[in-house]
């Protein structure tokens, strides 16, 4: 199903001034896009625009060069306003060869600037891209302004002074572009020099070269005699909080909060990990804070990986472990035990594009039902996921804070866009979060393994080395009242109403359900969880500011549900649920609740645009008639 | 430790729970074994630590009045890891089986080893699967008929040590069920090592697999079928310690000599090459070696762990500088 998709129609470069913009750096995965995005992005914080970024890179790592499926890519949406997407069509298309052009020009918006490397639309590169004729002689290009460089040839003789040949000479390409664009957007370079410096600091005369490739863009911009409309664009500052910001990644805020969290507890943390697309990079960013309380293991598998956490909380640490969909599969045994034990464990789901190998540097949010019901034997276990990049910060503390109250597995989802994506965050006061430090139990008396707290229904956690608290635990089925293997029927009854009554209960302890924009009833309640928070927001917004009463809701904690949620959504004529998966939240709400709630579904590997998700906002209030 | 620990014995050792091995199991043996030797590691029982997996001798932890933990099939070495890594100073055991550890948990088994993780792996070999009611197992002789294979299996069997040798294990041992003071000593090299000490115990199922260890087993016999290895002796054996095995440099293969003939192998335990070869006789031609087969001193990973946290550690980190480390703005 295609869905149907409404242009904004907000972005033009016409005027001197424009409220935001879309950049698209799309080139060679070899090309460096990815460095030329994150040092634009750099740039474009310090200037004091609200921004979100898109990494869309291919799993190959280096493709064949000028092939389409090569095309690594980085969006950057930044504005005056609040952005909270990476922008539904593009302002600004760098090309840097003939397959990122054919691959990404039809996003680009009629008017729209496009540079292109023209020294890269060689006879190969056309054929490798499958053009027949050239579109840059062919006129297929009118509707935009083009802007036609040969950057290969540029970029050498800006490093010539260097001699470092044309193999690496050219490869400063994507600084010379970088150069260019920020001059376009009037952006510092001195950020990006500074961190030339550093990365190349074994290899001076790689840094001056690239540095000098920068600053001859720039100058490219200021010199060149640039075709009619195209000039430099100024994008007023956002309108943010004062305090320090920095740019992050839902990776490394996942991991910071991670460290956070045992920080709170006052707890080791063991994070084990196989290597997987797109989880990998968590165990990168723990690796390198081990001066915290935080060891790393890198398993032989996925298995390992949760049983190293397992047994690491057994010893009472507490054990982390992350994956991506086939992984947390792999996993699910094992978090069983973790929840027959009533260990606590945080599994994290960095949710990619399935089944199977599927699309593994794609997002998708198609893991909830294996989150939710994904384990053998009634096994219920915690479910929250982040909503943006910064977001995952939160998450991974409140992850631990459940794990280490409840005794009990979390599951924690966030997906392949969350993961890559960076969006300014205003660094947070850690003495604001409220510790929550772990007692291990310690009174010998009467100790058995199966002592739990009465509000929480907790059980004890009885570390190995605490004299007096030998006790064994394992898999087979539990007495309530001494924690030795039980077989008796009344007893499994009891322990299964157990551990319901346990994960249930966490609905007291988690905030109400709010709604995140609009009102708390009305004609429509547009519900997401995940990453599709950012879509969502700006499409209520739009629809709120052209009168439509549409109301954003943001689900948080999808196991135990708020224990209002059901309430709340009962006050709306009607709800819709956008989801990147066939359905999977949209039955829960309908089952939960018996709410006729409309699914609005996408699986296409990227993120919901703002204009799908407006354009079904407007269908659903055509069909109900409602106060548009 | 130098502190007066409370003098341990055998009783402290036995949980409260029954035990629920069939009559006349070779786990009894060993689990009696095993209790009575605790005491002489004189170390504080909390600090002790069975992890096992899924099989009737992964029900072991159950029994000992130790830190215990029964977990999922084939798992138990991933779980020890992860229980050593967060707590070094444990004193962590591994309780499995030929098919927990060699079938559903081989991946494991294999890395733990490589790895060199600081644990006393017991395998339990009855070359049979006990618990789902005799099926034949990854170390089952081909031919053996089980309800999986009423026409005899067509697998080859591995062997556990030979499989621990290629996969870089540094402490590899076998030892038989009821030998208590065989298996005691052989227990004890093992605790000793700094590292992963696997120890295959040859376990009879009187249920399913009965008296297939009985050449080494059953007193009248065994000296001919068995060859005791100590390192720094002549490998011998027999009623008279007539027969002794030494290798052919011709043909690069170990041969049975006259046990008085000079050429006799003198164990040792060092010798990976003749370890291997050693590790792999067995009946009709050869005897089945027990005893400490190989050793050597290579550091443990958690070791090896836990000098890069102390490297790392060295400036304690904070969370606040984290969060201010990088590139940052002020916005005001």
């Amino acid at each position: 199903m295609e869905l149907a998709e409404e242009n904004l129609d907000e972005h033009h470069l016409d005027e001197k001034e424009v409220v935001d913009v879309v950049v698209r750096f799309a080139g060679d995965s070899g090309d460096g896009m990815q460095l030329t995005g994150t040092n634009f992005t750099d740039a474009t914080a310090l200037y004091g625009n609200d921004l979100s970024t898109f990494p869309d890179f291919p799993a190959e790592i280096r493709a064949p060069i000028g092939a389409t499926f090569g095309v690594s890519a980085f969006q950057i949406y930044f504005g005056a306003e609040d952005v909270t997407t990476a922008g539904d069509a593009l302002d600004v298309l760098v090309a840097m060869n003939p397959a990122a052009l054919t691959t990404n020009v039809g996003n680009l918006v009629e008017g729209g600037l496009l540079i292109v490397d023209s020294g890269a639309f060689t006879a190969k590169n056309l054929s490798k891209a499958k053009y027949q004729v050239n579109p840059l002689e062919d006129g297929s290009l009118e509707k935009f302004r083009v802007l036609e460089i040969d950057i290969t040839k540029q970029v050498l003789a800006a490093v010539a002074e260097f001699n470092l040949g044309h193999k690496t000479g050219v490869r400063s390409k994507n600084m010379w572009t970088l150069g260019l664009v920020l001059w376009l957007f009037d952006r510092d370079r001195a950020g990006t020099i500074e961190s030339l410096k550093t990365k190349f600091a074994s290899k001076p005369e790689i840094a001056s070269a690239n540095i000098a490739a920068l600053n001859a863009g720039h100058a490219y911009g200021e010199t060149a005699e640039l075709p009619a409309g195209i000039h430099v664009y100024k994008v007023p500052k956002a309108k943010v909080a004062p305090g320090t910001y920095r740019n992050m990644t839902g990776t490394n805020a996942l991991a910071w909060g991670l460290v956070a969290g045992s920080e709170l507890a006052n707890i080791d943390l063991l994070f084990a990990s196989y290597p997987i697309t797109p989880a990998s990079n968590l165990l990168h960013e723990l690796v390198r804070h081990r001066e915290f309380n935080i060891n790393t293991f890198q398993a032989e598998d996925e298995i390992a990986a949760v049983c190293a956490a397992i047994g690491a909380s057994f010893a009472g640490s507490l054990g982390v472990t992350s994956s991506a969909g086939p992984g947390i599969a792999l996993k699910a045994e094992s978090i069983a035990l973790a929840c027959a034990t009533e260990l606590p464990l945080v599994v994290v789901n960095t949710q990619r594009g399935g089944p199977s190998t599927g699309l593994p540097t794609k997002t998708e949010q198609s893991d909830l039902n294996m989150a939710l019901y994904g384990r053998h034997g009634d096994t219920p276990m915690p479910v929250i996921a982040s909503s943006s990049p910064v977001d995952c910060f939160d998450v991974a503390i409140e992850a631990v804070r459940l794990a280490t109250k409840y005794m009990t597995p979390v599951m924690l989802l966030s997906d392949g866009y969350l993961a890559n994506a960076a969006e300014p965050w205003k660094i947070p006061d850690m003495s604001e979060f409220e510790p929550f430090p772990v007692e291990h139990y310690s009174k010998t008396e009467d100790f058995k393994p199966s002592i739990r707290n009465s509000e929480t229904l907790a059980r004890v956690w009885a570390k190995p080395g605490t004299a007096g608290l030998e006790h064994r635990i394992g898999g087979i089925e539990r007495s309530f009242d001494t924690g030795d293997i039980s077989y008796d029927p009344a007893n499994h009854q009891k322990m299964t109403d157990l551990r319901q009554a346990k994960i249930a209960s966490i609905a007291n302890d988690i905030p109400l359900q709010e709604v995140c924009l609009g009102n708390d009833s009305g004609k429509l309640a547009v519900v997401g969880w995940g990453s599709t928070f950012g879509a969502i927001h700006q499409a209520v917004k739009r629809a709120r500011a052209e009168g439509l009463d549409a109301s954003h809701v943001h689900v948080r904690y999808l196991s135990p549900l708020p224990r209002n949620l059901g309430e709340l959504l009962k006050n709306f004529d009607a709800v819709m649920v956008p989801e990147m998966n066939t359905g999977q939240f949209v039955n829960l709400i309908r089952s939960e609740y018996l709410i006729d709630a409309q699914a609005l579904n996408k699986v296409a590997g990227q993120p919901f645009k703002i204009g799908e998700i407006l354009a079904a906002i407007h269908a659903n209030f055509a069909d109900t008639g409602g106060n548009s | 430790m130098n502190q007066a620990l409370p003098k341990l014995t055998v009783k402290d050792y036995a949980s409260d729970q029954e035990v629920r091995w069939c009559p006349g199991c070779g786990d009894y043996a060993i689990l009696k074994t095993i209790q009575k030797l605790m005491p002489t590691f004189e170390q504080p029982k909390e600090s002790q630590v069975f992890i096992s997996g899924i099989g009737c001798s992964s029900r072991f932890p159950y029994y000992m009045n130790t830190f215990g933990f029964h977990t999922i099939h084939g798992r138990a070495p991933a779980i020890a890891t992860g229980v050593k890594l967060a707590n070094p100073e444990l004193d962590v055991w591994v309780i499995t089986g030929d098919g927990d550890g060699f079938s559903i948990g081989g991946n494991h088994m294999l890395h733990v080893l490589r790895r060199n993780v600081d644990l006393q792996i017991l395998l339990f070999n009855n070359e049979i699967y006990g618990l789902t009611k005799g099926q034949y197992s990854p170390t089952s002789q081909t031919g053996t008929r089980s309800p999986s294979s009423p026409t005899g299996s067509i697998d080859l069997p591995l062997s556990p040590c030979e499989v621990a040798l290629g996969s870089g294990g540094t402490f590899i041992a076998r030892t038989i069920d009821t030998e208590a003071k065989h298996l005691s000593a052989v227990v004890t090299r093992g605790h000793d090592h700094q590292g992963a000490s696997f120890i295959e115990i040859l376990q009879n199922c009187p249920i399913y697999n009965d008296g297939i260890f009985d050449q080494v087993k059953d007193k009248k016999i065994a000296a001919d079928f068995k060859v005791e290895l100590v390192h720094g002796e002549p490998v011998v054996f027999g009623k008279e310690r007539e027969q002794g095995i030494r290798l052919n440099h011709d043909t690069l293969k170990l041969e049975l000599v006259d046990a008085t003939s000079d050429d006799v192998l003198i164990h040792d335990e060092s010798n990976k090459i003749l370890a291997t070869m050693l590790a792999t006789m067995k009946g009709p031609d050869f005897p089945v070696a027990v005893g400490v087969i190989y050793r050597e001193d290579k550091s443990s990973y958690v070791d090896d762990s836990q000098q890069q946290l102390i490297s790392v550690r060295a400036a304690k980190g904070s969370m606040q500088e984290l969060l201010h480390s990088g590139h940052i703005w002020d916005v005001e």
